[in-house]
């Protein structure tokens, strides 16, 4: 058996993004088990050998994003999954792929935090440590798929992006959305977008600057690469102390993601243009939002919505708009407060911005208290 | 190969960064001059990736070749992702005693374990040399060193029979006294398969020596002449004594079924129950 053959399937979300993944070209698999991601660990066991890929079980997750890192550069793709303890234990590595420009995609799986917290129910509490969680000056690209569907489809273009601008990609998922069974559509793989990494050409030397993206030679091809998560110049020589070389390192790679946002930030909107209330929400709290609009409607209060996609880079431009519409923007999300304050950020008091938090159990947040939180907010009217 | 050996052939054109003395000198050399009469005029079938370190510098980027310079004690993991996916390069790792069984000692006793092929050579300096003298898991009892200004009130690890235990194919130590026999033994680990693994003791005068009572560079590698027995020679001691002698030969030479034997087998067996 090959890759996935066009069709519609019932899968679980990990297995959507297991399969997503093979399609798109991953041929090697390096993780540690952990609840809620585990599933996606044991369909790539089962599936990457019969392709002719490698699947292996590290001895821990620091362990598991090296091999991952190691294969890029044997000219690979590669993937990982964990959920928030082995995300933790990622983060130094994460930093070093950054720094590196070396493609990878990491899947968290959030489950409950902090800690070990409740290994086995739903929460979204990794949203800042995706953006922040590893040491020095970094832009993140993080995206945040809601349903089976789109397991599969945020897979495709993590890969995508992360092969077209060099960079780790983590797919922000949540137990909901990993373990939950759904239609899917799978398109043949010819109509799959497949980006690769661009190639140097023989006799190129710079694989760390002079470009924006510059081409990434594999390991073996006679290039000597010399990679290093150590302050470099563009032919990857280390540079410890000159303030320049830094400056020009840190800033191009900040600069490959933070220039492209309108490419990479994407989104889905609805009536941003026309709502007294709008909605900011992302994976799995946000599939209670396509319930409450119709009903909010009928009893008089126009709802917009902006769900995020890609959670960062973060898209300001499209909370701007929604915030010189709504008077409200509810944010509901599995944490105590995350992308509340970034859409605060970005509503720059156009609009008043009101958290809606639940955590614990797996609870989700669901369609009626959405719905009786926007009639809420909408009869209060401004304060 | 007619041309004399010069280590210049393999090296990129740039000062090396170690201090007068160190011990990383006399590795790279008998590590290419191995690579040399092993037959190999260039770097181009080898990989090098170490972790971070004086002793993690030696290949990066000084070897004109492809290195992979990684995160402190996680230059195991990342030479795992490389040799699985290519199979045919010669996968070296170089790294300080902090970094390899410091660290990273899980990685190292689970790619033993696995028997990845891989060669790791450990410089073993007894001392965090970067960071200015700290105490390492092999710094000897009663050492003192900046974090230990007391004396070590711990005993060391010896790295190279844990790696016997843990399964390598090849493991050995030698001291930076022992060029030749050091030589020798990259040569024989260069053609076996399965995870080997070299510990060179070595003197770092700047941080370990000075602190030691050593006067010099040289006095620290004759004392390693001086002070190393051989496994046979063990035989008559008890353990107190051999404690406070550095042991140096083989360890093991095996042919254990290695980790890209058994997950390219599996994966032919995998896609054989496929086709059926
Ligand atoms: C995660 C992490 N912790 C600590 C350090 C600081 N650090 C750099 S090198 C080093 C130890 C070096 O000792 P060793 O590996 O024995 O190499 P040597 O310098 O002696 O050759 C440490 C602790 C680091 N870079 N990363
Ligand atoms: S500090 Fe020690 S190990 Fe590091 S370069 Fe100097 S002598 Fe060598």
């Amino acid at each position: 058996m090959g890759t996935l053959k066009s069709g519609i399937y019932f899968l679980q979300g990990s297995e959507a993004c297991a399969e997503a993944a093979i399609m798109v070209g991953c041929r090697f698999f390096a993780g540690y088990p952990i609840t809620p991601a585990t599933e996606i660990a044991e369909h790539m066991a089962k599936r990457l050998p019969q392709i002719g890929g490698i699947a292996i079980q590290m001895e821990d997750e620091i362990a598991s994003i090296g091999a991952v890192i190691g294969a890029s550069w044997a000219g690979a793709k590669g993937m990982t999954a964990t959920s928030g303890p082995g995300f933790s234990l990622m983060q130094e590595s994460i930093g070093y792929a950054f720094m590196t420009e070396t493609p990878c995609v990491i899947v968290d799986v959030q489950r409950a935090g902090p800690s070990t917290g409740q290994a086995t129910k739903c929460g979204q509490g990794d949203v800042m440590q995706s953006r922040w969680g590893t040491h020095g000056d970094y832009s993140a690209v993080v995206l945040s798929p809601n349903s089976v569907q789109e397991m599969f489809d945020l897979t495709v273009r993590a890969f995508n992006l992360a092969e077209k601008y060099r960079t780790p990609v983590v797919l922000l998922s949540d137990e909901v959305t990993a373990h939950m069974r759904e239609r899917v559509v799978i398109p043949p793989i010819k109509k799959v977008e497949i980006i690769n990494r661009k190639k140097p050409k023989r006799g190129d030397k710079a694989f760390f600057g002079l470009e924006e993206v510059p081409p990434m030679p594999s390991v073996g091809e006679g290039f000597n690469v010399a990679v290093t998560g150590s302050t470099h110049n563009e032919y990857g020589i280390r540079f410890t102390a000159d303030p320049l070389v830094h400056r020009k390192l840190v800033e191009r790679l900040n600069g490959k993601i933070q220039n492209h946002i309108g490419e990479i930030a994407d989104v889905e909107s609805y009536k941003i243009d026309d709502c007294q209330i709008g909605i900011v929400s992302y994976g799995c709290t946000s599939r209670a939002i396509y319930d409450v609009i119709e009903a909010a409607e009928t009893k008089g209060v126009k709802v917009g919505y902006v769900r995020l996609k890609t959670l960062w880079p973060f898209p300001d431009e499209i909370i701007k708009k929604l915030a010189e519409t709504a008077n409200k923007i509810i944010v509901p999300e599995m944490n105590l407060r995350q992308i509340f304050y970034e859409v605060k950020r970005a509503a720059e008091g156009q609009a008043q911005v009101i958290p809606m938090n639940k955590i614990g159990g797996g609870e989700l947040i669901t369609p009626e208290e959405l719905l009786d939180k926007i009639l809420e907010e909408a009869k209060k009217g401004n304060d | 190969m007619t041309e004399a050996f010069s280590v210049k052939q393999y090296l990129r054109d740039l000062k090396l960064p170690f201090c007068p003395g160190c011990g990383a000198f006399t590795v790279i050399n008998a590590f290419l001059k191995a690579v040399y009469e092993s037959g190999y005029t260039d770097l181009s079938k080898f990989v090098f990736c170490s972790g971070i370190g004086c002793s993690s510098w030696i290949p990066s980027p000084y070897f004109k070749a492809d290195s992979i310079h990684t995160l402190h004690g996680r230059s195991i993991p990342v030479a795992t992702g490389v040799k699985l996916m290519r199979p045919n390069l010669n996968v070296v790792v170089f790294g300080g005693d902090g970094d390899i069984v410091g660290i990273g000692l899980s990685h190292f006793i689970h790619a033993a374990r696995r028997n990845l092929d891989v060669l790791v050579i450990m410089v073993n300096n007894m001392i965090y040399g970067m960071t200015g003298g700290q105490v390492a898991p092999t710094t000897p009892f009663k050492t003192k060193t900046t974090t230990t200004p007391y004396g070590s009130f711990e005993h060391p690890l010896d790295a190279a029979k844990l790696a016997v235990t843990a399964g390598a194919n090849y493991a050995a130590r030698w001291t930076t006294a022992h060029q030749n026999e050091l030589k020798e033994a990259v040569k024989k680990a260069l053609e076996m398969k399965g995870f080997r693994f070299i510990e060179v003791v070595s003197q770092c005068p700047t941080a370990f020596g000075r602190r030691a009572g050593f006067k010099d560079a040289g006095e620290m590698v004759r004392w390693f002449k001086v002070n190393s027995i051989t496994i046979k020679q063990t035989k008559n001691l008890n353990e107190e004594d051999i404690a406070k002698k550095i042991v140096v030969g083989e360890f093991i030479q095996k042919r254990r079924p290695t980790l890209i034997e058994t997950i390219y087998n599996t994966i032919k067996e995998a896609q054989k129950t496929e086709e059926n």
